[in-house]
């Protein structure tokens, strides 16, 4: 879906939310009143640059709108892969996005983050899986690393990934095997004006994605572990 | 992966208080060994989980010398292997068995 | 190489095991191992892939008490499929910083070492670094300080990059490395040109325990002696507890997360891309920094390389 569809149908009444070489920021409204919305577009891959301008964004937030919730549009192909960003020290920027992310969280501010595009590995990791409040749309594609790139790197063979990848969440691409494993709550249909007012203000604590896992079946194991070392 | 389970009857009476030892780290030609008290009846029995196909003779023959080394009873030794040589094997479990006896000491 | 092991007072980090790291850091006997091999909680994603599992799943995770302190502890195993994050591996770590907010000790300790995500189990060990990263800002929100040690063979990369930087504060040794997508990651993807991930200095250049302290991106740099990283973990545990010290004059690595503290971040953050953004070497950025003869610091042993960078930092 191209980005200014989707802006209008989010938000039917109005919105601020402008493209600046990729990077969205802006507000829009809703029923229940303005949200604020950033995000990616183009399948941008997100170097130290984009880092510092979507956290710029957070941190604006935070001060000069309190508690207004925040929805994050995802469309990255992943981290920035350079030289020129490893040596400014990329996973420190990435850091600080999550950081501001959660400051915001625990002011009170929802984060809701919907899958439009792509949603790949650090990229993804660095906003969008912050969100308390994380879905799709039917056309998102979240994944890690396709079959043929981990076959070469895990010198597996990709038949056998493959083969297994019909019967296994755990490692394939696919919304369907994030749903599974809890990482993805739901798959937004039309009308998404209506998809999104339904969770702005639902009241979300702690990380649900375990339970989700293990209710699903997808992920079986992490929800009883984590619960034994916090009781054992 | 292969699965093989080995057992050894022992007279050997030095069992050692403690909990479990594990020495080793699984990774490409090495291996983790990991030695618990478990009442066997008498028995040494070795799990072996490996990544290497086809050798159960020769983990049989590494397995018989140790086991006759140290005549050890009621004791389960379980393995992780990464396709470590014999000579690897052998030096992880007396590191594990120097290691276990060392309470005894 | 005998001949230097036998300078070395210590014992190397860079070349212990995890557990061996565990008890060279912590007093003497004092670890107690949560979920320990014996209860066998290995990766089910592993064996039908052909892959061996690990009794720890290449993580060891415990309490244990540092000069008389009470802490948290996770050391991970590089040597075990590079310490990368799968579902168990994650769940350990997650559960031990909830933990934490929990039983409230003096600090939690990670041994970072890995490669990130496990690809044999890529999108369990992507939500599990996900995971991580809340858990861990959670457990800073309770006002339980986290700690970051880096300094192992396999480097702290991807995901686990992220989290070490969500940490209060990093050691690291000059043989650590700390980075998001690892040299040979970058080379396949985008050609050698872009980084030649066997050039090994360039390499240290780039991600190394020095650059990493140069930008700030790592608070305390320390011999590759597990003793050193034990007496900077002392110190850094001894000032939070620190009846005498209010807050305030607590050293600013230790705080929790405010709008001022990020705005701060963001700052230094965005001075640095300003001012080294064009840069194409560590050796452009030391120099920029007006470090005399940037390109000796590498050869540069700890004690000759803070004397030659102490004014510049």
């Amino acid at each position: 879906m191209k980005i200014d569809t989707l802006l209008n149908e989010l938000f039917p009444g109005e919105h601020s939310v402008i493209n600046t070489d990729n990077i969205l920021t802006g507000f829009g409204m809703t029923s229940k009143g303005e949200i604020a919305v950033m995000g990616t577009t183009d399948h941008l891959a997100i170097g130290v640059d984009t880092a510092l301008i979507l956290a710029d964004f957070v941190l604006e937030v935070i001060k000069d709108r309190p508690g207004q919730p925040i929805l994050m549009l995802v469309d990255t192909q992943g981290q920035r892969l350079s030289l020129k960003d490893e040596l400014l020290g990329i996973n420190g920027y990435l850091a600080h996005l999550v950081k501001c992310l959660e400051l915001a969280r625990q002011q009170g501010h929802q984060l809701i983050t919907l899958v439009y595009s792509e949603a790949v590995s650090g990229g993804f990791l660095a906003f969008g899986m912050m969100a308390d409040e994380i879905h799709t749309l039917p056309q998102g594609k979240v994944r890690v690393m396709n079959l043929p790139a981990m076959s070469r790197i895990t010198k597996l063979p990709l038949e056998q990934l493959q083969e297994l990848s019909s019967t296994s969440a755990i490692f394939a691409p696919g919304i369907e095997n994030f749903i599974k494993l809890g990482g993805v709550q739901t798959v937004w249909r039309q009308p998404l004006a209506e998809q999104l007012v339904k969770v702005i203000g639902v009241e979300t604590s702690a990380d649900q994605r375990r339970q989700n896992g293990l209710l699903r079946q997808g992920r079986k194991l992490a929800c009883s572990v984590a619960k034994r070392v916090n009781a054992g | 992966m292969e699965h093989l389970e080995f057992e050894f009857k022992g007279s050997g009476n030095r069992q050692v208080d403690r909990q479990a030892t594990l020495v080793g780290v699984v990774s490409s030609g090495n291996l983790e060994v990991m030695l618990e008290n478990v009442d066997l009846h008498g028995l040494c029995r070795i799990n072996v989980s490996t990544s290497a196909q086809g050798f159960t003779e020769i983990w049989q023959a590494v397995l018989n010398d140790f086991a006759a080394r140290y005549d050890l009873a009621d004791l389960q030794i379980s393995i992780n292997d990464g396709g470590a040589t014999p000579a690897v094997v052998c030096l992880r479990l007396d590191q594990a068995m120097e290691e276990y006896l060392e309470a005894l000491t | 190489m005998s001949d230097l092991s036998g300078l070395r007072r210590g014992q190397s980090y860079y070349e212990a095991t995890a557990r061996s790291r565990i008890s060279g850091l912590l007093d003497s006997n004092s670890f107690q191992e949560l979920l320990g091999p014996a209860d066998r909680l290995t990766s089910p994603h592993l064996e039908p892939l052909g892959q061996p599992c690990s009794f720890n799943d290449g993580i060891i995770i415990g309490s244990g008490k540092l000069h008389g302190l009470s802490v948290l502890i996770a050391s991970q195993e590089g040597g075990f499929m590079g310490g990368a994050v799968g579902e168990v591996h994650g769940a350990k770590l997650t559960g031990l910083l909830e933990r934490a907010v929990n039983e409230k000790p003096a600090a939690v300790l990670l041994l970072l070492e890995s490669g990130g995500v496990r690809l044999h189990e890529a999108n369990a060990g992507l939500i599990a670094i996900s995971e991580v990263i809340r858990a861990l800002l959670s457990t800073r929100a309770a006002g339980i300080p986290v700690v970051g040690l880096i300094g192992g063979a396999n480097g702290c990369f991807g995901g686990m990059g992220i989290v070490a930087r969500c940490c209060d504060t990093l050691i690291i040794n000059e043989e650590g490395r700390l980075g998001l997508s690892g040299p040979d990651v970058i080379e396949t993807t985008m050609g050698v040109e872009e980084f030649d991930s066997n050039d090994r200095a360039l390499v240290w250049r780039t991600v190394g325990g020095k650059h990493r302290y140069l930008l700030g991106e790592v608070q305390h740099l320390v011999e590759d002696d597990i003793e050193a990283f034990r007496a900077t973990a002392i110190n850094i545990i001894d000032e939070v507890q620190s009846p005498c010290l209010e807050p305030l004059e607590r050293s600013s690595e230790l705080q929790k997360l405010t709008l001022e503290s990020l705005q701060q971040e963001h700052l230094d953050l965005s001075r640095r891309l300003e001012n080294y953004g064009h840069c194409q070497d560590g050796t452009e950025i030391w120099s920029e920094m007006c470090i005399d003869d940037p390109e000796k610091l590498p050869l540069m042993d700890i004690p000759r390389f803070f004397k030659a960078v102490e004014n510049n930092i």
